[in-house]
């Protein structure tokens, strides 16, 4: 390893900044997938992997990806909840990962709600 | 940006291994792996976080959930139910020993809500290991500050101007010792590391070095290019060896970045840094001791003047900073001299790191701004005395310190309030003692270490400690005499007054302010042969006093020795040929009956 200069040291900075994010902070975007037994069986874990390749791949920090017990929407399982800094939570159904791409490319990239995939106030339950 | 969405950060500082966080962290790596979940989830081993008491401990982010004695049992359940399905195990958060409630949020626990990280600010954060991620909490920008962006005379001035005192004991103002040594001619010039920590009851300085090894590499520089010095030396004792590998991890990943050596960062600034290994006398941790040992020499100090600053290591010019002291000094570049007075009392400025310890809940290292109240420190965070037990002092500063009693407790954590009440800040141990304390053999305790630790340079500390030690022991055996409250006052004066170093000019301290606090127990063990605390063996009968036995039995069933007598509704009576004296039975009784 050559010796550093000052913007060696920022490069490096910023590199480790996006390992250090998780630990160090906020997000602004918290993707919360339920993964109950019920959201398990309809493919939670498909959907959190494609998530997690989403996140990956748009290179953004201030994304968290969380799991989460099971929310009481047996019946549309695999659901997600995007909450976004300031703005009310929104809850997609039946996932899987090719709506995944589409939410994510469209709702957590430019802020846009994909409506066709949210789930419908009426729909509780099993 | 990876696939990772949970980061466990394990503590792993010497409570926590010693606690089993090695073990546990191998079986978290293999139920993580089993489980499918090693794209996503990974362990990261993190320096000591503070809570010793609870070990071993994890924070899991970025949810910030705590978990407390973890054992290697509960890691399926941990994976499965939280890391997989995102229910967070109640059993294992932390439980308020108050309310009984659990708390999932490690911010939200006592323990945590009354400190303030400054030094320990990447505690629990990073690795110490990996030289980035401190590069990535803004590492070594303010050494790339001090050299690129200001000149020596600057440093010393904002050093100066933050009020920093030496967190090793003494309290003297940092940015003058700097000034004194950037004065002195000289093209030689040492920067030293005081990691000699000798107090019995004290880990600040090891936690430090376990925790953030980079920061106290970073204020080293930053002094060396302050007073224009090219070599530094850490002084560790050999007992940390965890401390030890990781300033060495540190040091070569900062050789081999160029942060240490020659031209650092590209500025034409040399300066690098060895660890000398100290075998581990307290007296090592005295300067010109120190800076004795590492010429190869015995560790003996010698008088001063000449002071360090201008006659030190080998003759030359040499600072010397305690561990905590270096490890601030990258903050105050880079935030300013007024960010950090900001913090604090008018005298003392920013915060200060304890290692609380002794008969208290919540065993740990903490860390509070100065002007914080004792009580807040032993009640708010440590949670009070076990066992509901009465609290009777705090010994601070170790061996030469003193201890504060219970009416003194609202004393602010400040160098001049501590020294009123006859205690000394000291590095910042802070051993708790409850009513079951006897202050007469706490005393002996602390002066039969540091006779034992005299160097035996000057008399009046080598024969004067050990007096003072036979007086103590003659008073706790029962033997005391009156007079000999007069003599222990004034051997302690004169040893104070004459003594070469700070080691024999403090060594009377247990002992002076143990009189000046519980000068009735010294009386009773001499006028009465009693021991107040029911500690002092010598002094106890090891008999059952009829009127408060509550013939419950407890002391019959523990009773190692099969010595104590008692049938259901009787009174238990010891027999004295059984008993091995070991003191279960007066523990054991809940009602004060055994004398």
């Amino acid at each position: 390893m050559a010796k550093l200069t000052i913007d060696d040291l920022k490069r490096i900075k910023e590199s480790a900044r996006r390992n250090l994010a998780l630990r160090s902070e906020k997000g602004v975007i918290d993707i919360l997938v339920h993964m109950g037994t019920c959201g398990i069986e309809a493919g939670a874990r498909d959907v959190m992997k494609a998530l997690l390749d989403e996140t990956e791949k748009s290179g953004r920090t201030d994304i968290r990806v969380l799991a989460g017990p099971c929310g009481g929407m047996c019946g549309v399982e695999p659901t997600i909840v995007i909450k976004s800094d300031g703005a009310e939570p929104v809850i997609y159904q039946q996932m899987n990962p090719d709506k995944i791409q589409q939410v994510f490319a469209s709702h957590v990239q430019k802020g846009e709600i994909v409506t066709a995939f949210v789930k419908a106030p009426e729909t509780t339950g099993e | 940006m990876s696939k990772i969405r949970i980061q466990i950060m394990l503590c792993s500082g010497t409570g926590c291994h010693s606690t089993g966080s090695l073990v546990l962290r191998k079986a978290l790596d293999e139920e993580i792996e089993k489980q499918g979940l090693a794209e996503e989830v990974v362990v990261i081993e993190t320096g000591c976080n503070g809570f010793c008491a609870v070990g071993p401990v994890m924070l899991v982010q970025p949810e910030g959930i705590f978990y407390q004695k973890v054992k290697v049992d509960d890691v399926p359940e941990l994976v499965t139910e939280h890391f997989l399905k995102g229910r967070p195990v109640e059993k294992l958060f932390y439980k308020d020993p108050a309310d009984k409630k659990r708390i999932p949020i490690m911010n939200d626990i006592p323990f945590f809500t009354h400190q303030m990280f400054r030094v320990m600010r990447n505690k629990g954060i990073i690795d110490p290991e990996v030289i980035d991620e401190y590069i990535g909490r803004d590492g070594y920008f303010a050494v790339a500050k001090a050299l690129k962006e200001m000149a020596p005379e600057d440093i010393i001035e904002t050093v100066k101007d933050s009020g920093i005192r030496g967190r090793g004991g003494a309290g003297f103002p940092a940015g003058l010792k700097w000034l004194f040594a950037s004065k002195s001619e000289s093209d030689v010039k040492y920067v030293l590391c005081n990691a000699d920590e000798g107090d019995p009851g004290a880990f600040m300085d090891r936690s430090i070095l376990e925790t953030d090894p980079h920061a106290v590499l970073e204020g080293m520089i930053i002094a060396a290019r302050a007073i224009n010095a090219s070599q530094g030396y850490i002084y560790a004792r050999t007992e940390y060896p965890l401390a030890i590998s990781r300033l060495t991890i540190a040091i070569n990943a900062a050789r081999k970045y160029g942060l240490l050596g020659k031209n650092i960062l590209d500025t034409g600034f040399d300066f690098d840094i060895e660890i000398y290994e100290g075998a581990g006398a307290f007296v090592c941790g005295e300067e010109t001791a120190l800076m004795r040992s590492i010429e190869g020499k015995r560790g003996m100090p010698r008088p001063r003047p000449p002071f360090p600053a201008n006659k030190g290591l080998w003759e030359k010019p040499t600072i010397l900073n305690n561990v905590e002291t270096l490890a601030s000094i990258p903050q105050i570049i880079l935030n300013g001299a007024d960010w950090y007075a900001d913090v604090g009392t008018e005298t003392s400025k920013g915060t200060k790191v304890f290692a609380l310890t002794g008969d208290i809940n919540n065993i740990g290292l903490v860390e509070v701004p100065m002007g914080t109240p004792l009580k807040t420190i032993i009640y708010d965070i440590g949670g009070g005395i076990p066992k509901k037990k009465k609290f009777k002092a705090v010994q601070l500063g170790g061996p030469s310190g003193g201890c504060v009693p219970a009416q003194y407790l609202d004393t602010p954590v400040d160098f001049e309030e501590i020294a009123k009440v006859g205690a000394i800040m000291g590095s910042g141990g802070a051993i708790v003692m409850d009513e079951d304390t006897c202050m007469v053999d706490m005393a002996r305790f602390f002066m039969d270490f540091i006779q034992d630790e005299s160097c035996g340079k000057c008399t009046p500390c080598r024969e004067g400690t050990r007096r003072l030690l036979e007086i103590l022991e003659k008073i706790c055996e029962g033997r005391g005499e009156p007079e000999d409250i007069d003599t222990l006052e004034e051997l302690s004066a004169m040893i104070k007054e004459s003594s070469l170093c700070g080691l024999g000019q403090t060594a009377p301290n247990p002992v002076l302010s143990t009189l000046r606090y519980f000068r009735d127990e010294y009386m009773a063990h001499i006028n009465e042969k009693k021991c107040p605390a029911k500690r002092c063996i010598p002094l106890l009968e090891f008999r059952v006093d009829e009127n408060l036995c509550k013939k419950c039995g407890l002391c019959h069933k523990n009773c190692p020795a099969d010595a104590i007598i008692w049938k259901k509704k009787t009174v238990a009576v010891i027999e004295k040929d059984k008993c091995i004296e070991c003191m279960t039975c007066f523990d054991k009784c809940r009602f004060d009956a055994i004398f």
